[in-house]
């Protein structure tokens, strides 16, 4: 038999259009990446069909995890000196003993879940580390609790400013939770809040959709 | 391998001694940046988050105890849903009745066409009043704007109402354009009837 002979055939594949279109991709990923400010629990917010954005600078911002652990934090991203003097602020109102460099940590460490006697341990950790530390939470009541008194005094120290007041809550997380914290906020006398949510779409043909739709078309 | 070829085979001849200069290969092994490209698109991949959170507004009244501070409500325009454990929801219009017959279980799929129903009730309803005249000169004299007024729904999530139940509660008025809604706690009479059907 005679063998057959198979032509043999380059292995070689010009690889370059799959290079150009891997870096395409990847140069899409480096633009569109926001890194998320790191946070001391996971929380998965709920969605709403609410398109306003998220506020970075001048706002306080209360979070609360599924087991009703309670973190306040204070967004000023553009001024970090903001921050410094919620927390100088503090250490003189309610005598908390912190030392310079305690307080400089507070500026970097990203949100705050500790009672206030629990602080000082807390700000002797690096802030980089503060995701590995067990945090108790803001001991809360129906009358607003710790979290009352970091509100009020954080709302002293932003005098002459547009604050504005973020809820950043858990999925699984209890209505009472959100309560204690509304009451919190409420004993402050703030009433207007904004609740950190996901884009969900509005369902087509009920009423907000409809409205938007006449929205757009106008503004066109 | 991945490679970018380059030189074509001509030349020209030269002629005897002298000496042909060294051709290198212009054939690069690009294997290694596409190894460290996809590196990074993994790592962009992983770390990026896609959805930028939104935020949605909820405005509370301030407590009071004086009567005349209180909103008042028309029976008539009355809708009370209320939020408990496993996403259930149960609704009534108006009072609750003695013997709580009108006392209904529902879910979350369910609760939108009850506030759409309940809507057009109302606006179907509707009787013109002074309070009219205002709504409508507030608009623009937007005669359509004030036939909901009577419409109030007063949100009650109960103790085992999760988060996520209230913010999808509070966003169904947003979807269904409501535009009168409290948030307030249960009485004793619907916790109990609550427990009863749930039975516990």
């Amino acid at each position: 038999m005679p063998s057959v002979k198979i032509p043999k055939k380059s292995t070689f594949v010009d690889m370059t259009p799959f290079v150009d279109v891997a870096f395409l991709i990847l140069t899409f990923f480096i633009m569109a990446t926001k890194f998320k400010p790191e946070e001391p629990v996971e929380i998965k917010t709920p969605n709403s069909v609410s398109t306003k954005d998220l506020p970075d600078t001048d706002a306080l911002q209360v979070t609360f995890d599924s087991t009703g652990r309670v973190f306040f934090s204070v967004l000023s991203e553009k001024d970090p000196m903001v921050k410094y003097n919620v927390i100088k602020h503090m250490n003189d109102t309610r005598s908390l003993n912190l030392t310079e460099a305690e307080m400089r940590n507070f500026v970097k460490a990203p949100a705050i879940g500790v009672p206030f006697s629990g602080l000082k341990a807390l700000l002797a950790v690096p802030a980089e580390e503060h995701k590995n530390y067990k945090q108790a939470g803001i001991p809360l009541d129906t009358l607003g609790g710790e979290l009352f008194y970091w509100i009020r005094d954080a709302v002293g120290t932003f005098t002459g400013k547009q604050l504005k007041y973020l809820i950043k809550g858990d999925n699984e997380a209890k209505y009472p939770a959100f309560k204690q914290v509304l009451n919190a906020f409420k004993k402050n006398e703030i009433f207007k809040f904004q609740m950190i949510t996901a884009l969900e779409d509005v369902p087509t043909g009920s009423e907000l959709d409809i409205i938007r739709k006449r929205e757009k078309a106008s503004g066109n | 391998m991945a490679s970018i070829e380059g030189g074509g085979e001509g030349g020209h001849k030269k002629g005897p001694g002298v000496k042909k200069a060294k051709k290198l290969s212009t054939h690069l092994d690009m294997t290694p940046m596409v190894d460290l490209g996809f590196l990074l698109i993994t790592f962009f991949i992983f770390t990026t988050t896609m959805s930028s959170p939104t935020t949605m507004e909820l405005y509370m009244p301030k407590d009071t105890d004086k009567d005349e501070d209180l909103n008042k409500a028309k029976e008539s325009g009355a809708l009370t849903v209320m939020l408990s454990k496993d996403n259930h929801v149960y609704y009534y219009e108006g009072q609750l009745k003695e013997d709580a017959s009108n006392f209904i279980s529902t879910n979350f799929a369910g609760i939108r066409k009850v506030i759409i129903d309940k809507k057009k009730a109302v606006i179907e309803s509707h009787q013109h009043d002074a309070g009219c005249e205002k709504i409508w000169a507030k608009n623009g004299g937007d005669k359509k704007s004030c036939l909901d007024k009577d419409l109030v729904v007063v949100i009650k999530p109960g103790e085992l109402a999760t988060y996520k139940n209230t913010v999808d509660i509070l966003d169904e008025m947003t979807i269904t354009n409501i535009k009168r809604y409290a948030m307030v706690d249960l009485f004793d009479a619907e916790k109990i009837l609550i427990n009863k059907t749930e039975g516990n």
